[in-house]
């Protein structure tokens, strides 16, 4: 066995920093475990418990998942190589606008969806003044529509990574050898995408699996409720917990199995990069008119409904009742909080792995939120906290918590590898220097982590300030946070109040994502040209 | 002949100039500080940069409009000239057959760039069971296979160990004879560009200057050379 070696020049974490990453530790690791211990020691087994119902969620989970991630990386592949290859005004705003849905609350996207596809929507109106008949969005069809709204921008950005990762060179030798479309694709993008696409399939079909706020607003009903919506159903509306948790622990399972099979695909990493790239001159022709139809059709898919949450929201946003208010308050509550927690879980277990041998566990036990979605964890919390205190009182804390362990998966993502560069780029010139931990925290690691950390927190706040998840289990009537209240004005049918609650959501989780990115991430340095 | 009449390029805040010609079957090397347009300059000729003004004639026919592909050239990049999933045999083939679908009569002119390379034991492997040399070799093959009559080359070599890198330029000569090609060579070595280019273009300053004998330009170097070379 070959044994550590230890460099003379090798910083370590004074004591109080360790005794904050052990906290932490033991705070994620009660919250991620000890919920699955509780859903896993409270399902009840067997298939008379698992009924008929139970099977439907999730034969409709895993179909639901299935199609929405075939759906969205099979439109996402045009839309990626036309921005891969062609350069037009407005290309890096939609890039950009291909970032949003990350930080879009599902039910604004929702209610954006519906202004379009919905009963009165746009394009059910424009089917009636053709006299030809409309359709429903309810039922799978919607649930779809939603996913590949989220989820196309997703997939293209993951398989733009892949093809900007090309050589250049590669792009080059293609025109210089004369390739035509069938060799282009055979040489050089069918094997890109054989690397790219089962991976962008996986992650796209593992965020659908545990879809719970698209379900609850356009599924529902027996053929179209997820397992996390039977949940949901189970606590409130049959206050079953043993089913609740049964369905909780074969959520579980689903969700691990699929990260599993997700570990074995290699993701490129999502930057904004790709965009600067001198390629030889793009095809013109047929495959020009499917590059333009391509970015159009998607840049109106994601443009329309947003102008029209704002078209709709914008004149009632003035006279929102105040419940929607209290919610505000209370949502911004959580969301400050969420960001705290994931400031303080973030920076303690990001030092604590650069710094110790125990570096891979550690960022192994921040990753562990990616084992159980939130409904998950939220049973499990139920299910302990039930017995002792009214869930209720808990509702605040316990989402701001979860929704921060959610967050921290993606912000060591963000953190970590920025980290370990700038460490081995300096951490020997640092140390030359006789730097202590203080002025090399400041001077070295802060400048080159602000970026990315403000990038980190800015998701998590919006995300936060977005989320129907574990709110639902614990909240009750005075408790509820802006999405809660936006999901009970579109289910009482106040169609002026939840478009302007819509707007309000909108307007706040974009600012929390903007505000927080420049106030800690800071300007964009310069870069002279080369 | 190849010219390069009146040529300019404008990158940002980049610029470029050239006016020169290169005789038929000359082995030219292209010398010049990092940044100063030596790559841009081969990216012209080669169709992947485009031209502000001026024009490129290879035997007095313009080629300045033509696709890549269509050119009268051959290029080697620095890095990435071959397709990792594809063997070696397949990375030669392109040469001639994008679509690989080849004849008989094709199979043995691939075989013969391979057997004049080296490369024969090696056509079943893919690249990245390849050592560097070996690379360069398969790219070379496909430059032979082409059988373009300007060949352009974009520091194929840099990486390769000073031994290995003689042997690359011996082979580049000897190949750029057989064919009568004219070779265009970029290098950062004095001693590349006096062992096989009896000329040398010097990119400064945002100007490429007409091709001049390289022993010559060696021994007593223009101001904007001298500073690169440096001392010695």
């Amino acid at each position: 066995m070959r044994s550590r070696v230890e460099l003379p020049w090798r910083r370590r974490l004074p004591a109080p920093a360790w005794a904050l990453a052990a906290a932490v530790v033991l705070l994620l690791l009660a919250l991620n475990f000890g919920a699955l211990g509780a859903v896993f020691w409270r399902a009840e087994p067997g298939a008379a418990v698992f009924r008929p119902a139970d099977w439907a969620a999730l034969r409709f989970t895993l179909v639901q998942a299935a199609l929405s991630a075939l759906i969205s990386v099979v439109l996402a592949i045009p839309v990626a190589r036309a921005l891969a290859r062609r350069r037009f005004a407005g290309r890096r705003a939609l890039v950009v606008l291909l970032g949003a849905p990350f930080i879009l609350p599902t039910l604004v996207a929702v209610a954006g969806i519906l202004a379009v596809f919905g009963r009165n929507g746009l394009v059910n109106q424009a089917l009636a003044w053709a006299e030809l008949p409309g359709f429903s969005i309810y039922g799978l069809q919607g649930v779809l529509l939603a996913h590949v709204f989220f989820n196309l921008p997703l997939a293209t950005r993951l398989i733009l990574q892949g093809w900007s990762r090309v050589p250049a060179e590669h792009l080059r030798l293609a025109a210089s050898l004369g390739f035509g479309p069938a060799a282009m694709w055979r040489h050089i993008e069918g094997p890109m995408l054989r690397q790219v696409v089962p991976g962008a399939l996986a992650v796209v079909f593992l965020i659908c699996l545990t879809s719970f706020a698209v379900a609850l607003t356009l599924g529902g009903g027996p053929r179209a409720t997820t397992l996390e919506l039977a949940i949901y159903q189970a606590f409130r509306f049959d206050f079953d917990l043993g089913r609740a948790a049964l369905l909780a622990l074969v959520q579980a399972a689903l969700g691990i199995a699929a990260l599993l099979a997700l570990a074995s695909f290699t993701l490129p990493a999502m930057a904004m990069t790709g965009l600067d790239r001198t390629a030889p001159p793009p095809p013109g022709g047929l495959a020009r008119w499917v590059d333009v139809a391509s970015i159009t059709l998607v840049a109106l898919f994601l443009l329309v409904p947003l102008g029209m949450v704002v078209l709709r929201g914008a004149p009632h946003l003035a006279s929102l009742p105040a419940p929607v208010w209290a919610a505000t308050l209370q949502s911004l509550k959580v969301a400050g909080l969420s960001v705290v927690l994931l400031a303080l879980f973030t920076g303690a277990l990001a030092m604590a792995a650069l710094w110790s041998r125990w570096g891979q566990m550690l960022e192994g036990v921040g990753m562990s939120a990616l084992l159980a979605s939130p409904m998950v964890i939220g049973t499990g919390l139920f299910i302990i906290a039930f017995p002792l205190i009214n869930p209720a009182r808990l509702a605040l804390p316990v989402t701001a918590l979860v929704n921060a362990a959610m967050a921290l998966p993606f912000a060591l993502r963000a953190i970590l590898p920025a980290l370990r560069r700038a460490e081995a780029d300096h951490a020997r010139l640092s140390t030359s220097l006789g730097l202590g931990l203080g002025a090399h925290l400041r001077l070295v690691l802060w400048p080159r982590l602000r970026r990315p950390a403000g990038f980190a927190l800015g998701l998590g706040a919006a995300l936060s300030m977005g989320d129907l998840g574990v709110i639902v289990l614990f909240a009750q009537t005075g408790g509820e946070t802006l999405p809660m209240q936006l999901h009970r004005l579109m289910g009482a049918y106040r169609t002026q109040d939840a478009a302007g609650a819509a707007l309000l959501l909108l307007a706040l989780s974009l600012a929390a994502f903007v505000v927080l990115e420049r106030l800690i991430g800071g300007k964009e340095p310069h870069h002279a040209g080369t | 002949m190849l010219e390069l009449d009146g040529l300019r390029i404008e990158q940002g805040d980049f610029r470029l100039s050239a006016t020169l010609a290169v005789n038929t079957g000359a082995r030219v090397a292209v010398i010049g500080p990092s940044g100063a347009g030596k790559s841009t300059l081969l990216g012209a000729i080669a169709g992947f940069v485009p031209l502000v003004h001026g024009a490129i004639r290879w035997q007095g026919a313009p080629i300045d409009r033509l696709a890549p592909s269509q050119r009268p050239l051959s290029i080697l990049f620095q890095d990435n000239n071959l397709l990792p999933h594809l063997n070696i045999f397949d990375n030669v083939a392109l040469g001639i057959n994008p679509a690989l679908r080849l004849s008989a009569d094709q199979r043995a002119r691939v075989d013969q760039a391979l057997a004049r390379t080296g490369l024969s034991e090696l056509a079943a492997r893919r690249p990245a069971e390849l050592s560097g040399g070996q690379i360069s070799r398969a790219g070379l093959a496909r430059v032979l296979l082409r059988a373009r009559p300007v060949i352009l080359l974009d520091e194929p070599f840099a990486a390769l160990g000073p031994a290995l890198k003689r042997d690359m330029l011996d082979l580049v000569q000897s190949i750029a004879t057989e064919q009568g090609a004219t070779l265009l060579m970029i290098t950062h070595d004095p001693g590349d560009a006096l062992r096989i280019c009896p000329q040398t273009v010097v990119v400064a300053d945002g100007h490429a200057a007409p091709a001049a004998d390289t022993k010559a330009l060696m021994a007593a170097p223009p101001p904007s050379l001298a500073e690169y070379l440096g001392p010695g």
